[in-house]
């Protein structure tokens, strides 16, 4: 990992879940980034342990995945640039769910997240639109998931 | 289009895309049809069996007359095309139908998004634009399929990866142990596509729910309706607006589509039991 430069409020102001903080806020939430690179098979995090950081994924790849028994490591779900990868820290029990793996040579935007929940919990006027914006991600992301859970390429054979 | 009775064609050869698709690359045996444009379709009849409209999925540069058309498995007549075989004669009746207006689109950017076998009428639409690459601007192909195996014209997306000037987005529902792609349905690269809506145009196929998710989030970009175009399937009978077998609300999709501005579709996709 290439720690700095850090990324700066203005870039934060036209990315979600930052784009609905002041600016000040937003200059705040800076000073908790960090650039950091993943080469190609690179864990990121595993499930069970405890969930610390937060990525905004500028180029490459993430794989979401889990041991299933007999199948070895099942992706669930692939993240790309523009996505932001983690949020089980900002959710009790702050344990990660899934295993992420960076598929291909990763850099992205890291949060101490640590800061970031202090930062949230002292200032319900920075923690509010903070939380509203993850809100969003996870829940278009669950929208998606849903979507693939119609199964909608499926045979009409199979129905 | 050259009246309504069928001309004969030969398939010339069969090729299996999937375990239940299947591209017939079809010479005419006498005269030949016009050329199509890409997204309209023809009507193949199985002689004996019965008659179906299938979107053209080959070259539209293509001059010789031939024609190719990818057909699934999922009915009596087209179990019987999927199962026929190099020398075997079939009717074929066409083109039909308006199709994407690729050359309307000349100037703009394409974001051209297919799900599952919604790849084979938009094939023709990269075709024609990497034909003529000037006339365009970014072309981005976004294709989803259930799973790896899935995937229509695997050579072609192959070969599409590498082609400069063309962006190509593979995403499967479900992965096999040696897919090393994306997973995710076919709005999440989508979602974090950029694009300029001021000269943008859409060009979305697939299962009805996938069409209008992706619509959606093309509109939350703020592409207007009018720069999405949907491929509608309807039973289409007679193919030349006669029949009303295919109405949608005002519209008869074998006349009037099977392309349709979301702006007019959105409405009717919205309507149950329309």
């Amino acid at each position: 990992m290439g720690p700095v430069p850090m990324a700066s409020a203005d870039q934060l102001a036209r990315i979600r879940p930052f784009d609905r903080l002041t600016p000040a806020h937003q200059s705040l939430i800076a000073t908790t980034a960090r650039d950091v690179n993943f080469p190609e098979g690179a864990t990121i995090f595993s499930d069970g342990q405890p969930a610390v950081g937060c990525w905004l994924i500028r180029a490459g790849h993430v794989a979401l995945g889990t041991e299933v028994p007999g199948r070895g490591q099942v992706v669930v779900q692939t993240l790309g640039p523009g996505e932001v990868l983690g949020w089980s820290w900002l959710v009790p029990p702050y344990h990660w769910h899934f295993t992420a793996v960076a598929s291909t040579e990763v850099s992205a935007v890291e949060f101490d997240t640590a800061r970031l929940r202090a930062l949230a919990d002292s200032d319900p006027a920075l923690g509010y639109p903070l939380s509203l914006g993850f809100f969003e991600i996870v829940v278009a992301r669950l929208q998606h998931t849903r979507s693939r859970l119609l199964d909608l390429y499926g045979s009409p054979r199979d129905r | 289009m050259t009246g309504n009775l069928p001309l004969l064609y030969k398939v010339a050869s069969s090729h299996a895309e999937t375990q239940d698709s299947f591209s017939l690359r079809l010479e005419p045996i006498g005269a030949a049809l016009p050329a199509f444009e890409p997204g309209q379709f023809t009507m193949l009849y199985k002689i004996g069996v019965g008659e179906i409209a299938i979107s053209v999925s080959g070259d539209p540069t293509t001059r010789d007359g031939s024609l190719t058309q990818t057909i699934r498995d999922v009915g009596a007549v087209s179990r019987a095309l999927t199962a026929t075989r190099a020398g075997d004669v079939i009717g074929v009746r066409g083109p039909y139908g308006h199709g994407w207006g690729l050359d309307q689109a000349a100037g703009h950017d394409l974001v051209i998004i297919a799900g599952g076998v919604g790849l084979a009428p938009l094939r023709p639409v990269v075709l024609g634009a990497l034909a003529r690459r000037h006339d365009f601007g970014r072309i981005v192909l976004i294709a989803g399929a259930r799973t790896p195996g899935e995937f229509l014209f695997t050579e072609q997306l192959a070969a599409w990866a590498d082609e400069p000037g063309l962006e190509v987005q593979l995403t499967v529902d479900q992965p096999a142990t040696a897919w090393d792609g994306q997973v995710g349905f076919v709005t999440e690269p989508l979602s974090t596509l950029e694009i300029d809506v001021r000269r943008t145009i859409a060009f979305v196929c697939g299962p009805e729910p996938m069409m209008r998710f992706c619509a959606n989030v093309l509109l939350a970009k703020g592409l207007p309706a009018r720069s999405i175009k949907i491929s509608l399937e309807r039973n289409m009978q007679c193919g030349v607006g006669l029949c009303g077998h295919c109405q949608l609300g005002p519209l008869l999709i074998c006349r009037d589509g099977p392309v349709i501005d979301y702006e007019c579709a959105a409405q009717l996709l919205a309507t149950r039991e329309l």
